[in-house]
């Protein structure tokens, strides 16, 4: 078998399986109830460890920053170093790989033992699409949280430089002086970019993970398998279309 | 005169519907280079019970997926009521109802929602009908005191009888079976083979059952098949199985156990 052959059947049914599940659109209104428990699942329980890897991230950041600057460039322009940073690129990438690896496997991990389990197959004889039920969901709420969590990881990545900006001896900027920067040299543009960026990895990692569990055939080997492969693949999507999509908003 | 065209009724008072027949042409089925299913041809009359019999691994669950459509023919066809079973939009207009070997019940959901998923995805009563319709579902297989646990907590046989319940639900105009007695004892075995019965002879639903149970298959078909390497060996009425003239079906149906020329070593030999 052509060695290209899987990755192209794995993007053709990951696009049929959009297709299928936007065909099913307006059912969203009355999946209200499974629409919230996503919104929850995505949002509300991945808040707390995208807060604190992002207040981590731009602590780091602020500090590398602040050694490089170090006698060679005005330390103030870290808070701009660390604001686009964060806005542009670490914010959206980080939320999308902590979904990946915290959302995403959960959803294959379940999708996949539904399908081996035949709970798919009897949605199926039931005639309720597994698209509609399972997927459109899920969809619909990483729409809503992936803006919200990149919101967040950027105002605490910046929150996080501006602390070590304060505090690091070397660096001692106030935090004024650091967001007077960020504000004057940064436009709205660099944060609505990563906005845009973490609509696109949301989607696709949800894509990904809903069409490797609801595609696993075998037994509760396979599950894990499916995990797996998962997660890697959304990973690997991630980073890709990062490069594109930088290229593309630019 | 020509007799009536023979309906499919309900246990909910809902009216009546025509039962459907199936006819299956000539199927054949590969996966891979592995051939399952080799040129099968048979069908089953509206209202009828068809039990499809054969040893592990010759072809019957996948031949019964082939009915709901849940596979895809290599080559040949499934029809249930003229339509093409592969069709999307067949579901859509006959309302068939698998109940799978292992159950496939939504684990995260209650026996209660399991059986009220059908009613409520399809928006078929408010919330005081599907109320009454589950109930009165799950009070034909004695299970009301099963309604708010969850399949984890249901012993195999209940399991299966939520199974039925949840098809019940969705008054069938075509009911399959897969295994619907394995890993019962035979007290629960009956029990099932009446409830399939049952359901047959109160509501005139077209059945398959799929099966390598000899009991249950005399005990309730109208007619049997017999599916053996993928090829249909056997087709005819219950009666017909007491004197089988094919040696392969007639060993199928009365094993007998040779310590002096044990089968396990016949099977070391042939691979």
């Amino acid at each position: 078998m052509n060695p290209l052959t899987p990755l192209l059947e794995g993007i053709g049914s990951t696009v049929l399986l959009l297709v299928r599940s936007l065909r099913h659109l307006p059912t969203l209104p009355r999946q209200f109830g499974r629409f919230i428990e996503q919104c929850y699942l995505i949002g509300y329980t991945t808040l707390p460890i995208v807060a604190i890897l992002c207040f981590f991230i731009g602590s780091v950041l602020a500090l590398q920053s602040g050694f490089a600057a170090q006698n060679r460039a005005p330390k103030e322009f870290i808070g701009l170093l660390v604001g686009v940073s964060m806005a542009r690129e670490l914010g959206p990438v980080m939320v999308a790989i902590l979904l990946a690896g915290r959302v995403g496997s959960a959803i294959a991990a379940e999708l996949a033992s539904m399908k081996v389990y035949q709970e798919v197959d009897a949605l199926v004889t039931m005639n309720i699409p597994p698209e509609r039920m399972l997927v459109l969901p899920r969809l619909a709420a990483v729409a809503v949280m992936m803006p919200v969590l990149t919101i967040v990881a950027d105002l605490v990545g910046w929150f996080g430089g501006a602390i070590v900006c304060k505090y690091a001896g070397f660096i001692s900027i106030e935090p004024e002086s650091y967001f007077a920067t960020m504000r004057q040299f940064m436009h709205f543009d660099s944060v609505l970019n990563g906005l845009v960026k973490a609509e696109i990895f949301g989607g696709v990692v949800i894509l990904v993970c809903c069409n490797i569990g609801l595609n696993t055939r075998g037994g509760p080997r396979e599950i894990g398998a499916a995990v797996t492969r998962a997660v890697v693949t959304s990973l690997i999507m991630i980073l890709l279309l990062d490069y594109f999509v930088t290229d593309a908003l630019h | 005169m020509s007799a009536p065209a023979p309906t499919t009724r309900n246990p909910f008072g809902a009216p009546e519907t025509p039962a459907v027949g199936v006819v299956v042409e000539k199927l054949c089925k590969n996966f891979g280079a592995f051939e399952v299913l080799r040129d099968v041809s048979f069908s089953v009359a509206p209202g009828e019970i068809f039990v499809l019999m054969g040893p592990s691994g010759s072809g019957k669950s996948v031949l019964l997926k082939h009915v709901v459509g849940l596979e895809l023919p290599t080559a040949g066809r499934v029809t249930v009521d003229a339509l093409d079973a592969a069709a999307e939009t067949t579901r859509e207009k006959i309302r068939m109802a698998l109940v799978f070997q292992a159950g496939a019940l939504f684990n995260s959901l209650s026996v209660y929602d399991n059986l009220a998923l059908y009613l409520r995805e399809h928006r078929l009563a408010d919330e005081r009908g599907i109320r009454e319709k589950v109930m009165r579902a799950l009070q034909i297989l004695s299970l009301e005191n099963a309604a708010r646990k969850h399949p984890a907590e249901l012993s195999g046989g209940m399991k299966k009888r939520v199974a039925i319940a949840r098809a019940l639900v969705m008054e069938p105009q075509l009911m399959l079976y897969d295994e619907p007695t394995s890993e019962l004892d035979p007290v629960m075995s009956a029990t099932i083979a009446e409830i399939i019965a049952t359901l047959k002879e109160q509501y005139r639903v077209t059945t398959i059952v799929v099966s390598h149970d000899r009991d249950l298959a005399l005990g309730i078909a109208d007619r049997v098949g017999i599916l053996m390497g993928g090829r249909l060996r056997f087709l005819g009425r219950p009666a017909e199985l007491r004197a089988p003239t094919d040696a392969a079906v007639a060993d199928f149906l009365n094993p007998k156990i040779d310590l002096r020329n044990p089968r396990f070593k016949q099977l070391e030999m042939s691979s």
